[in-house]
């Protein structure tokens, strides 16, 4: 794994999400606790909502566009939807935001 | 045959339901003249405590109005006072004259008792009746400086004290006895009472002996303590007591001891003469609570019209109107040979529980803190029942006593003379009746036998009766909660919201029992608007709470792109503000530039981290945002008026600038448009917005509740006025009221319906008072949110951009 910090967690406030632009598409970060956040893919899979500006709830987000609701831990879409967001490994050091490398380049092998 | 003549003091409860029960019965026997000594109709007393709370409006109390009277044929002379009667002429004498009766009855209820201190009439100092006391304290209420003193800390000085509170005012209750309602409480009960009221901000003084009212230049200033203590107020109410309103009978000669005597049959000396409510005595009893009052209105109907009914004296019961205080106290409590007590206390919940045994009969009890099973408990002591079997488990209520737990089969179980409705006295029989008879909704069987018609905590009871008794038929009205992580509806939060001053959404969280740590997207967004209302100053807007469109500042399209609109008020635009939108569309590469509905220029297709720059450079040529995104003020539509058109009336193009530069900014449960047209051509559309003004010859008609989207409607006038200043008062006091009660995501029209313009109207139109203490409410708000949020995230560009860029590293 090759850890990259992008950024400091008060760089997000808190039940907000921003953005990490990468090679492949834009990767998510969202906030859902003063101490907690989570990556995922920004892409909702009905129709394309960026889901980083979504509500966030508990550890779900609401896509703005037509409102399924993803787990953030597992990318599952909530409830009656059929979906699924990729997740990607996220770590917080010292308050440090550190995406996996490894994880978002093997998305382009995938 | 000719109609006998009856003459009735006072239109207060009591004369108001005898008048219902005979009007009824014999629609056509009476003749009816009816004095009042204030100046309107019947309304329900008992519910003036949730009006001065603001929980409750006049017009939702009032029970009898001049119209109902004039329906059933009763003359009425409302704000006149009888000042004789002469028994052996058989007239009674109001102030504008004399008539003759063939019966007569009083119910001139009873008068305030005031402790003559020295000072008591010094203006400033008043009772707590009628609805003139109320709006005395409502009216301090509106400056913010205000303290009030109350004396007596019984049932009506503490929901005065607790309504005046809900208000915002500083409040001091000064008691003479060791603890809070000392005549239904015990002290373990009123000490957690006398907590619960502190925690509001109450301060209590008990144990305090009041020495002389101090005053200045005739007006109230302080209350002086026996120990010296002086307690400054701009307003003292007194609640000691009341003594039954007798002077009229004494004075013809009627019997009277404490109150006017009277039989079982509501029969003064007299035989001529009736008299009901808080003026009697009945066998020794003088009476302070509705319940018996409403027995002996209908005891009295009987008389009247030749049947047989008695009155008998029932147990009674107390709770306390203060959201945020369970209490119930029954019965006698007081220690006493052979006596026992069974006592539970749970006080990290704050809840204690008392009963009073004896002979294997519950004489008495009280509840502080969970008073569900109170009516139970009631019935127990009421039917005497004997508790021998289940005392072990009694405290625990009924669900403990064997198989029943099915809160239906109770009630099912219950026999047809159990009461229901306190209140209203209402038995469960009469339920049944009237739903035999036909009535299949709660609103129905609450018509006819006023069952939950008064306070309303019966309702979940009368509902049962009604499931019980319909079975399949009747649907329970699950009241649609606001989401699944609540039980709570829109209308539940938005009132516990103000009555237990939840200012943020964790308060919200943790007091309300959500099920969520922190929401969804359908509950975080209401609960942030009803914050942001009720609380404009010490609440914080939360943008994570908001839709993208209005935590962006512009509309979300379906590509991921925005749209930008700036304000033009009124419609009016000038040739700079066109360059610079002109500018902005090459300078962002803006691909689609649109003229919308609402006479504005929509740029569509902004990027996102295009938003600050765009925004700037319009801030820079004067724009601020149109708020095309929000639910708030959109637009205001106008016409050319007067100033080009030849049928022009007003100045329609000035009035939509000066309503939109007002409104600007606002947020509203949803989206606000407005139109304002020079003539009934109506150019503007003004009859299909949420307010629509048209101009005529005569000023200007404000009509409101329209729609143009999903569904269509034309606006219903709300009222004609001669100003512009008036137009802007009305839309503006309209525009707070629908802030202040709708429901988060109900249009302007959708609510209206719901509440009825009939009601608004008397919040906006009739009531000025009201009307200026909405308007000020709305400027209170508007000095904190009548801001350009483009210039304040302007200067936040960085939040618009990605927090990193990974395609180069990820390049590599
Ligand atoms: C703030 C408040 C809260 C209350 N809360 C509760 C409660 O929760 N539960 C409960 O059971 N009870 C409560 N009560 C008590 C209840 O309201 C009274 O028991 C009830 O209203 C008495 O009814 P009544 O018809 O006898 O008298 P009233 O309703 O007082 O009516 C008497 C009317 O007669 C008029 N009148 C008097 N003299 C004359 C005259 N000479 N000529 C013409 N008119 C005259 C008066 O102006 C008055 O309008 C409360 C009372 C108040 C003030
Ligand atoms: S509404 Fe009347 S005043 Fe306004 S433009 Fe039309 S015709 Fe002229
Ligand atoms: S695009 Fe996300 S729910 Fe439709």
């Amino acid at each position: 794994m090759s850890w990259i910090d992008v950024g400091h967690i008060d760089d997000i406030p808190l039940r907000g999400a921003r953005l990490v632009k990468t090679v492949q598409g834009c990767v998510a970060l969202f906030r859902t606790g003063p101490e907690e956040v989570f990556a995922a893919s920004d892409t909702c899979p009905h129709k394309g909502g960026p889901l980083s500006e979504g509500i966030i709830h508990g550890k779900q987000v609401t896509c703005p566009l037509h409102n399924w609701v993803f787990s953030l831990e597992t990318g599952d879409a909530q409830g009656a939807d059929q979906g699924h967001i990729q997740t990607y490994p996220l770590r917080l050091e010292a308050g440090r935001l550190m995406l996996d490398g490894a994880a978002l380049a093997k998305r382009s092998a995938a | 045959m000719t109609k006998q003549k009856l003459v009735v003091i006072g239109a207060g409860m009591a004369s108001g339901r005898m008048l219902e029960n005979l009007t009824e019965g014999a629609p056509d026997a009476w003749d009816v003249t009816l004095f009042n000594a204030e100046p309107r109709g019947n309304y329900n007393r008992i519910m003036l405590s949730p009006v001065l709370s603001g929980e409750k409006s006049y017009a939702e109390i009032v029970t009898h109005d001049a119209a109902w009277y004039e329906d059933k044929g009763v003359t009425c002379r409302f704000g006149e006072r009888v000042i004789a009667i002469d028994r052996a002429a058989k007239t009674v004498t109001g102030e504008q004259g004399t008539v003759a009766y063939d019966k007569l009855v009083i119910a001139s209820g009873s008068n305030p008792f005031m402790i003559p201190l020295p000072g008591h009439d010094l203006d400033g100092v008043i009772a707590y009746r009628d609805l003139e006391d109320t709006n005395r304290m409502i009216d301090i209420a509106g400056n913010p400086e205000a303290k009030v003193v109350v004396i007596g800390g019984g049932l009506l000085g503490l929901e005065a004290a607790a309504g005046l509170r809900l208000r915002g005012v500083d409040v001091t209750v000064v008691h003479i006895a060791g603890h809070l309602m000392e005549r239904q409480l015990d002290e373990a009960a009123g000490y957690l009472l006398r907590r619960a009221l502190v925690d509001k901000g109450i301060t209590i003084k008990c144990g305090a002996n009041s020495k002389e009212i101090l005053g200045e230049n005739g007006k109230v200033k302080a209350l002086l303590l026996d120990d010296g203590t002086e307690l400054p107020c701009d307003l003292l109410v007194m609640a000691v007591g009341i003594r039954p309103n007798t002077a009229l009978a004494k004075e013809s000669g009627l019997a009277v001891g404490r109150g006017i005597h009277v039989d079982d049959q509501m029969v003064t000396s007299d035989a001529d003469i009736l008299a009901v409510g808080e003026c009697v005595e009945h066998d020794g009893a003088i009476f302070g609570l509705v319940a018996p009052l409403y027995d002996q209105a209908t005891v009295a109907a009987k008389t009247l019209m030749g049947q047989g009914a008695s009155f008998v004296q029932k147990e009674l019961s107390t709770k306390l109107k203060v959201t945020g205080c369970d209490l119930f106290s029954a019965g006698d409590f007081v220690d006493g040979e052979g006596r026992e007590d069974i006592v539970f206390r749970d006080p990290a919940r704050g809840v204690y529980k008392r009963l009073v045994i004896e002979s294997n009969r519950v004489i008495g009890a009280v509840f502080y803190g969970d008073t569900t099973d109170s009516s139970w408990f009631f019935g127990l002591i009421r039917d005497k029942t004997d508790i021998s079997e289940m005392r072990e488990t009694l405290i625990f209520g009924p669900n403990m006593q064997g198989a029943s737990v099915d809160p239906m089969q109770a009630v099912a179980a219950l026999p047809a003379d159990t009461e229901i409705c306190g209140c209203n006295g209402v038995c469960k029989g009469r339920i049944v009746e009237a739903i035999e008879a036909g009535a299949t909704t709660l609103a129905e069987v609450r018509a006819q036998t006023k069952a939950s018609g008064s306070c309303g905590t019966c309702t979940g009871l009368v509902e049962q009766v009604m499931a019980v008794t319909l079975g399949d038929a009747f649907q329970m009205p699950a009241a649609a909660s606001i989401c699944g992580c609540t039980d709570l509806t829109h209308e539940d939060v938005r009132r516990l919201i103000k009555s237990q001053e939840l200012k943020s959404q964790d308060a919200v969280w943790q007091q309300l029992s959500w099920k969520t740590p922190n929401g969804c997207h359908v509950c975080r967004p209401a609960i942030n608007y009803y914050l942001l209302a009720d609380w404009p100053l010490e609440y914080r807007d939360d943008p994570q709470s908001r839709f993208v469109n209005e935590r962006n500042h512009a509309n979300i399209q379906k590509d991921g792109t925005y749209s930008v609109v700036p304000r033009m008020w009124g419609g009016i635009t000038t040739a700079n503000e066109l360059r610079a939108i002109a500018d902005a569309a090459d300078k962002y590469n803006v691909p689609t530039v649109k003229v919308t509905g609402g006479q504005r220029i929509d740029l569509l297709g902004v990027r996102k981290e295009d938003l600050p720059a765009i925004w700037y450079d319009l801030n820079q040529a004067g724009m601020v945002s149109g708020h095309a995104y929000s639910k708030g003020l959109r637009t205001v539509k106008t016409c050319v008026g007067k100033d080009h058109c030849r049928f022009g009336t007003q100045d329609s193009t000035g009035l939509g600038i000066k309503l939109e530069k007002l409104l600007w900014g606002s947020w509203t449960p949803h989206k606000v448009k407005l139109g304002v047209s020079g003539c009934p051509r109506n150019c503007a559309e003004a009859t299909c917005k949420d307010v629509g003004i048209v101009c005529v010859d005569s000023g200007y008609e404000v009509s409101v509740a329209g729609a143009a989207g999903m569904d269509v409607r034309e606006t219903e006038l709300l009222g004609k006025v001669a100003t512009e200043a008036e137009a802007i008062e009305l839309t503006t006091a309209f525009i707070q009221l629908y802030r202040e009660n709708a429901k988060y995501l109900d249009r302007g029209y959708k609510w209206v319906a719901k509440v009825g313009l009939d009601w608004v109207k008397e919040q906006v139109v009739d009531d000025l008072e009201n009307r200026a203490a909405l308007i000020a409410r709305f400027e209170l708000s508007q000095s904190i949110y009548r801001k350009d949020p483009w210039a304040e995230h302007a200067v936040q560009a960085d939040k618009y951009q990605p927090l990193a860029d990974l395609t180069l590293e990820a390049a590599e």
